[in-house]
């Protein structure tokens, strides 16, 4: 076997004990996970799975989190699209500036922000709400959105869009029949990307949401209870946080793999 | 090459400046607004001028903070770079196994930072936990609770655990845009390995890696939640990182006047070492273009 297959397989696996750790967990009981060492469950129980999916103070978390995720990656990845492709292929005043702005709103600090956005969509009336979490993850999300799209736009020929424009296309019929079957690989890494960062978000979206859009990743700070942590809830409850994004990275996998080879160009 | 100038492209810059406009502009001016009052009671408000500034600036414990980070993160970069640009090499390019390999190596990504460590706290600890066990199995005092450098190497493990991926799938979505006739020209001239990897590949992929470089410093410089639910910032000082810091003073200590201006100190700083980068991999990379 080659030394670079050898270097990826070690890697995954190792990779992967911290979470068959957690596999691990998620079907033991509580007393087993505190009381000894084994490497596999010695009284296997699905009752933690059961817990999740029957209480709907737990399941709604999953619903709730998926909903602000979509919206929050639609909205990303189309406000995105036409203000990559001007970065990508025109001059205008401010350019540089902008980009750069766009990019410090990736670096700004969450922890002392979160007053000032309670504040805000408070006032606006959006508190609680899925809408509130969608536009605050809109934030971070967007700049690395126009960013990557930004970053496979520029590779693609511009010759392409000046025979197009020839040929009589307007924009956008340009766009969405020429240039979006071009980038489908940015496309696709770009909406990966803004589904997990939102999906993984806690901070803003606790702070922003109590009862109505509460998402999972808040419930399960909640198992701190008087009786300890609730790690087999727990365990359980993140095995299931992973299978969302598992699901999407598994749609978009060509699109990653593929790159532009399989385009016109 | 120059890009012809269109003030057009306004117009599709648009929605991306008023949806990112509304929810940081806004947010920020409040900060600007809270770094220069104390704040004693809602009702209450004094303006104190650059008071905070100055005392945030010289408190010792932020300079020892900031020193942690910028270690922290120089550590992050280091490992996390060129072990994901190794993974995206060893990647296969196409079929099921490269489908396999991607879902694998992407999954620590796709786990709630709250549990990324949760788990870490369970898997260190030497009685209950795979990691903790094995590590003392060979004999070693380990406890990233009790000691502080120990502490520190679990935080970074960790992050390298949790982010190599990010720059794998970068890379390895950057490789797969290097056409193949390139590879061909390369086989034809009997390139080596890593000719290959220096002179078409790594101009090809400069771009996402650009990305991928930044997002690594700007993220591991912004790190909260991770070392926050391992180790609590210990022991001591050990691993309390800026952003940490920033939320004991804000959250903890109720201090909105300091804190305010702590984090504009510290989105500064971000901005300024982030700008000093992105100019930096800029030169490198045009200058690398020029090479045969």
């Amino acid at each position: 076997m080659k030394p670079r297959t050898l270097l990826l397989i070690a890697y995954i696996v190792l990779s992967l004990l911290p979470i068959y750790w957690m596999v691990n967990m998620s079907f033991k009981s509580n007393a087993e996970i505190l009381s000894s060492f084994t490497i596999l469950p010695q009284h296997f129980t699905w009752s933690n799975y059961q817990t999740i999916l029957t209480d709907s103070s737990w399941y709604s978390g999953y619903i709730n989190s998926l909903i602000y995720v979509s919206i929050n990656t639609v909205i990303s990845v189309s406000v995105a699209l036409p203000a990559a492709y001007a970065f990508s292929r025109y001059t205008f005043i401010g350019d540089k500036h902008l980009f750069f702005w766009l990019l410090t709103n990736r670096m700004t600090p969450p922890a002392v922000f979160l007053l000032p956005f309670f504040q805000l969509y408070t006032t606006v009336g959006l508190m609680d709400t899925h809408l509130a979490v969608a536009l605050a993850h809109l934030v971070f999300n967007v700049p690395l959105a126009v960013w990557i799209l930004e970053g496979f736009m520029s590779g693609v020929a511009r010759e392409i869009d000046e025979t197009a424009y020839i040929d009589g296309y307007s924009f956008p019929r340009f766009f969405v029949t020429i240039f979006l079957p071009l980038i489908r690989a940015g496309v696709g890494v770009a909406a990966f990307f803004c589904f997990m960062f939102s999906w993984v978000e806690l901070l803003l979206a606790r702070t922003l949401t109590s009862v109505h859009a509460k998402p999972i990743v808040a419930t399960m700070t909640r198992t701190v209870s008087a009786a300890g942590m609730d790690w087999a809830t727990l365990a359980a409850a993140g095995v299931l946080t992973l299978i969302p994004g598992a699901i999407v990275i598994w749609f978009v996998r060509n699109h990653i793999a593929r790159g532009f080879a399989m385009g016109r160009v | 090459m120059n890009k012809p100038t269109n003030q057009k492209a306004w117009l599709l810059v648009l929605p991306v400046v008023v949806c990112v406009a509304f929810s940081s502009i806004l947010p920020l001016m409040t900060v600007v607004n809270y770094s220069v009052q104390d704040i004693i009671s809602p009702e209450r408000r004094v303006f104190v001028g650059t008071e905070w500034f100055a005392s945030v600036m010289r408190d010792g414990e932020l300079h020892a903070a900031l020193g942690r980070q910028i270690v922290f993160s120089l550590c992050v970069l280091a490992i996390e770079i060129p072990l994901g640009i190794a993974l995206a090499l060893s990647m296969p390019a196409a079929g099921r196994r490269a489908s396999a390999a991607l879902v694998a190596v992407a999954l620590p990504l796709l786990i709630p930072w709250n549990v990324v460590g949760t788990i870490w706290q369970i898997f260190c600890r030497t009685d209950i936990g795979l990691l903790g066990s094995a590590v003392a199995s060979l004999g070693l005092e380990y406890s990233y609770t009790g000691d502080a450098r120990q502490a520190w190497l679990t935080v970074l493990l960790m992050d390298v655990w949790h982010w190599t991926p990010l720059v794998a799938l970068l890379s390895y979505a950057g490789l797969r845009a290097v056409p193949d006739a390139y590879y061909q020209a390369a086989r034809i001239d009997g390139a080596s390995r890593f000719a290959v990897f220096r002179y078409i590949q790594l101009p090809k992929i400069r771009g996402v890696l650009m990305i991928a470089v930044l997002l690594r410093f700007m993220d591991s410089f912004m790190i909260y939640t991770e070392p926050f639910v391992l180790t609590g910032g210990g022991p001591g000082n050990a691993t309390t990182f800026l952003s940490q810091y920033l939320t004991q003073k804000a959250v903890g200590q109720f201090d909105l006047g300091p804190a305010a201006a702590f984090s504009l100190i510290y989105f500064l700083i971000i901005m300024l070492l982030c700008f000093i980068l992105y100019n930096w991999m800029q030169r490198v990379g045009t200058s690398g273009r020029t090479d045969p």
